[in-house]
Formats: structure tokens, sequence, C-alpha cells
């Protein structure tokens, strides 16, 4: 059961909540975007729960709320160190293949060797609420990855019209409902199931898929600015930054930024050697990682199909194109 | 059968006077160089039922219908009122085609609609203009162009309009790629640098064009909420010296260029020569007998400029002088 919310009493609840929580969800920056009079759908802090966009993917996923685009981690000076006062706790909406993704990124913080101090802060304080999907859009495909059903939220949003509601399946969160007058509802889960063009997922794909020419055509289209990998929910790589003040070269910190696997100097390493200069390869290694060899080790695969790396790409390189192209070669699609 | 062409009256209606005895030429300007494709159309049916088939496109971003015989020019501007009125372009007789004026077409390049360096729509802008200007007799010369590119040579006209954009930089989107850094370098002036990870913008070479903008993958760079241009006064093709136009302010607005520009036909009417031949002296060549301090006075009387516009103390022309 959870409530329908007029704006009003909906305005109410979000206050009550900030006090607790940094409410993230995806809203619109307008005139953000690269061109002109174009605007960013992407996660930020809204003042009311009018300006949550839901009839548009957000052009960037919800990982920022995670795991910050550039984080200082550590302060330092000639002998000591300090840690930055720990974050306030958050509280995410976020649709279905995201809520996948975030298993992903868990996967790789928490899981994968031993936990990430950093992340598990943020994240074992984070609330999620489900945003629900009426429909898919552009470049979705969720329903091909399994991505588009989702578990281990802690409240459950939806968009009708004017009409919001929310259901807080989270204990401590239903908690701030109380008191406040909104009328009583039940509602499915909304999430797609049709009406998304399938896209063939490769298994099995050939042991020398890597010396395969179909990579060659990236190395002259791809321009390698990153955004596919800076999109993506489910792309962890990052790079550490140890910087000393201007004026005062005794002190300075350190901090942690996204990286991508498509930028220059990604895999670059002592003695001046570099991995990887073609783009040709570096595709490769990014669509291989998202739908082959994550899930040889892991068992699922690390792309969840949201297709914002499709529609970010400035020079129209389709991973989706891509992927057929790998089922053609000898993988074997399957459903 | 004679013809008994006023020539004059003739020109002044928008038509040519051909070197080919007995015809004459449409001349259709499109404010902004934007048309419908019914405008077009329009003006290919007349191309062929009263001209010769062809039509030229002008510099100035007009259609010049030709082969048309001055027999027909009532005919002519009677099918030319379904293209003025989508146009709007100004006219005093519904029915009898356009004035001419000495003020000419205001033409912009294709700007934000659809060029991803462009910084502003540039039709709208043009318009905005136009409405503010037209009609005018005097001699003047417009363009807009979206971006430092300057696409429609903006710098070759009286007033050249280059839209710039004043980069927004959020460090803590920037994860140090150096795309900006490259496509600074390498598209526009070199005036980013990268230090402790973090972009360093001098402000001092930055020519707003927002390629760092557009190269940015992860939203550090955006778009000033404002948008600004630069204005590029009195340049000119010519006999006399044929010159670029040299920058008068820098991070201006659109309220301001509107007002230096009307201002700027208050000083013209002023100072024109009155025997000018068909009292047509050209801006510029005013500007030159009268002295750039005089004319700024001028330009600049009543506009509170922005805090940020950059007013250039000093304009100095170069450019050929053949007399």
């Amino acid at each position: 059961m959870g409530n329908l919310w007029n704006t009003a009493a909906a305005a109410r609840l979000l206050a009550r909540l900030k006090e607790t929580y940094d409410v993230y969800a995806p809203i619109r920056f307008p005139g953000s975007g690269c061109y002109s009079d174009t605007d960013t759908v992407r996660y930020g802090q809204p003042d009311s729960f009018e300006e949550i966009v839901w009839d548009k993917k957000s052009d960037y996923s919800f990982k920022e709320t995670l795991l910050p685009i550039s984080d200082t981690i550590l302060y330092f000076t000639e002998s000591d160190t300090r840690l930055p006062e720990p974050k306030k706790p958050r509280l995410i909406f976020l649709r279905a293949c995201e809520l996948n993704a975030l298993k992903r990124l868990d996967e790789m913080y928490l899981h994968n060797g031993p936990a990430d101090s950093y992340y598990q802060q943020v994240r074992s304080k984070a609330k999620f609420i489900l945003m629900g999907c009426d429909r898919s859009f552009p470049s979705c495909f969720c329903v091909s990855m399994g991505t588009n059903k989702a578990q281990g939220y802690d409240g459950y949003a939806h968009l009708s019209g004017q009409e919001l509601y929310l259901e807080f399946t989270d204990a401590s969160l239903l908690s701030y409902t109380e008191g406040l007058e909104a009328p009583a509802a039940s509602q499915e889960v909304a999430y797609v199931t049709d009406g998304q063009e399938p896209v063939p997922i490769p298994e099995h794909l050939p042991e020398d898929i890597a010396l395969n020419p179909l990579w060659k055509e990236y190395s002259g289209r791809c321009i390698g600015c990153g955004r596919c990998n800076f999109v993506c929910p489910t792309c962890t790589c990052f790079t550490m930054q140890d910087i000393f003040y201007r004026d005062n070269d005794q002190a300075g910190e350190r901090r942690r930024v996204w990286a991508s696997c498509q930028v220059d100097g990604y895999s670059d390493i002592a003695g001046g050697i570099s991995f990887r200069k073609d783009q040709g390869e570096r595709m490769r290694f990014k669509v291989l990682h998202k739908v082959y060899h994550y899930k040889n080790r892991f068992g699922y695969h690390m792309c969840v199909g949201c297709g914002r790396c499709e529609e970010v790409c400035p020079e129209y390189i389709s991973y989706i194109g891509c992927l057929h192209k790998l089922a053609e070669t000898g993988g074997e699609a399957y459903e | 059968m004679y013809l008994d062409i006023n020539t004059k009256k003739l020109k002044k209606n928008a038509f040519r006077v051909s070197k080919n005895r007995g015809e004459t030429a449409s001349r259709v300007r499109v404010p902004g160089g934007k048309c419908s494709a019914q405008v077009l159309q329009q003006v290919a049916d007349i191309a062929q039922e009263y001209g010769n088939g062809s039509v030229h496109l002008t510099t100035r971003q007009g259609f010049e219908i030709e082969g048309i015989s001055l027999a027909d020019v009532d005919k002519v501007n009677e099918r030319l009122q379904p293209i003025i009125e989508a146009m709007e372009i100004n006219q005093e007789t519904p029915g009898k085609g356009y004035p001419a004026s000495g003020t000419r077409n205001v033409s912009a390049c294709i700007g934000n609609r659809v060029c991803p360096f462009g910084n502003y729509n540039t039709a709208a802008f043009a318009k905005r203009i136009e409405d503010a200007i037209f009609p005018n007799d005097l001699h003047f010369k417009i363009a807009l162009t979206g971006c430092a590119n300057d696409c429609i040579k903006a710098r070759m006209h009286d007033f050249g309009i280059i839209g710039m954009t004043l980069p927004q930089y959020d460090p803590s989107r920037c994860v140090a790629c150096n795309a900006c850094v490259k496509g600074c370098d390498q598209l526009s002036v070199d005036a980013l640098r990268m230090e402790n990870y973090k972009i360093v913008r001098n402000e001092e070479k930055c020519v707003g064009c927002g390629v760092c903008v557009t190269k940015c993958p992860t939203r550090a760079w955006t778009r000033s909420q404002k948008k600004y241009y630069r204005l590029t006064i009195m340049g000119r093709t010519g006999k006399r010296n044929p010159r670029l136009g040299e920058d008068f302010l820098v991070w201006a607005d659109e309220d301001t260029i509107i007002k230096v520009i009307l201002n700027t036909y208050r000083f013209v009417k002023e100072y024109i020569d009155p025997k000018a031949p068909g009292g047509k002296e050209h801006v510029g060549y005013i500007i030159d007998r009268v002295g750039f301090t005089e004319f700024k006075k001028w330009a600049l009387e009543g506009v509170e400029l922005p805090p940020e516009t950059i007013v250039k103390d000093c304009v100095y022309w170069s450019g050929i002088h053949y007399r």
C-alpha cells in the first residue's frame, strides 16, 4: 500500500526527508547540454517532486550519486593525513535498469576483493526509490538484458498525469509520511515488457573474437571522448590524482576521478608504455567487458541495456549495432 | 508598343535593370536566410511562369528571379504577395511588391537551429534587428553569425554580430580528460590549460566560441545562461578600401547591439554628405571622414552596457587603399 501525493503534501514530505537525506533524482538542467539551447537531464537535488523528470531517460546515470565524478578522498600535510567528513545519507530515485546497475557497482566496489570504504560509506546509508517505467525510451533494451525488473528497493514511485504515487517499503522511510494527508492507494510496479526492439546478446563468442576485423572499423570512427563510459551506469573505472596546493606545496589532497577506457592515458604504465592505443582496440575492450568478460567472471552480464551510450555518442557509433555484428560473427544470440 | 519605364521606381520596387533590353529580374530578400519550402516553391513557380527558369542565389541571401519581361512586373508583384507575407517583409501597398531599401537584407548563418557550434538563434536575432531598422534608405549592411568561425563573413559588414558564450566550469564534474584543452588548441585560440588536473581558462584569450562546451564529455563545461555577442564594425568590400571589420564591443548583449545600430543611423543622418550621389554615402566612409571618436560618442549614447562588456577605446582599420 502507498499513497497519492498532491503538490502541497508532497512538498511537506520532501522537506521532512531532506532533514535526514540528500534527495537525488533525474532533473533538468536547462541550457546545460553540449549544444546551444539544449538541456541535460541528469542527477541533482530537486527542490520539489515536480522537478523530477519522468518523460525522458536521464542523459547521465544515477552513478554519480554514489561515486562522485571527482571525489577528494584524502587531505595531506607534511606528516598528517585526514579523511573528509562523512557524506549525508542519500535518497535516490532511479529506474529498474539502474537498480540492476547498482548490483554491478556493488559487485565491483564491495565484493570484488576488500570492500571499498568510500563507496561503502555512501552506499550503506543510501535508500533507493524505484521509478516505474510505463514505456521504453529510445535505445532502451532492458528487456533483452533481463534488467527491466528490479529488486532491493526501499520504495516505489510512479507518476501518471499529475498524480504522484509513492510507496515506501522501508519502515524508516515510511515513518516520514506519518501525519501527512495523502489518500491511500495501491499500484502494481510498472515495468516495460514489450515495445522494445530485441537486441541479440552474444554468447559463446569465438575464441579469436579479439582478432576479428570488425573492430578495425571503429579505429577511424571513434574520437575517444569517453562519453559512452561516463554515461554508463556500470562503468566503474577511476584514476587517482595527487595534487599539491598552488600556494602551499607542503599540503594537498588525493582525488578519485572517473576514468574512461576510451580516453588517452587510461592504460599508460611506467616506462611510457600504453596498451590499446588504437580506438578500435578500446572499443573491443569495452564491448567485450560489457557483454562477455564480466559474465565469465561474475556469471551475469555487466550491461543493463539502458542505451545511454547509444544516445550520447557524437559519432553515431552504435553499441547496439556492434552487438548485432558480434551476433553475426558466430556469437549465438539467446533470448 | 513602347516601353516607358522609370528605372528609379523599378529599382526601388526591388527589380533590377538588366543588361538584356526589355528584361528585369525580381529580387526577393530572405530575412535571416530562413524561408519555408512553400516560399521556395512559390519562387520556383514565378521563375517558371514569368522568368527564364533560372534563379540566382544572392550573397545577401535573396532570390533573384532572372529573365522577367518588364511588361510583367505588375503580375509578378501580385505573385510575390504570399511570399512577402510569409516572410513578413516590410511593404507599403499589398499586391505591389515591396520597397527595396538602402539598408540591405540582414543575413545570417544557419545558427543554433542546426549547427553544433552556433551559440544562438541567428535568424531570430536577425528578425529582431530587421524589425528595429526596416524600412530604411540609408546604406547599411548587417550580418549575424553563430560563432567565431564567422561562416557568414560578418566581418565584411558594417555591423557583424558574432555569437559568443561565456563558458561555465564546474570543477567537480571535470575528469581531466583534456578534451577541452585539445579542442581549444586545435580548433580555437588555445586559451585553456590544465593545472592540478583542473582547467584554467585564459579570460583575455578566450573568444567565447564554445568549443570547450561541445567537447566536454561530462558537462563540466556548459554555456552561460546569458547569450553574448561580439560586435564588429565597418568591414566592407568595394573599390576604394576593402577591409575587415574590427571589434567594437565584446561580450555585449542583444539590447545593446540594437541600440548601437539605431544610434548609428542617427549618426549617419547627422553627418552624411548631402551631395553624395543618390544620397548613398556608405557609413564606413562617413566614419573615415568624421573620426571614430565622434562615431563612438553617438553609438553609445543612452546605452547602458552590461558590466562584462568590453568597449574598444580606439579602433583602427587596415585593408587595401586604392584611393
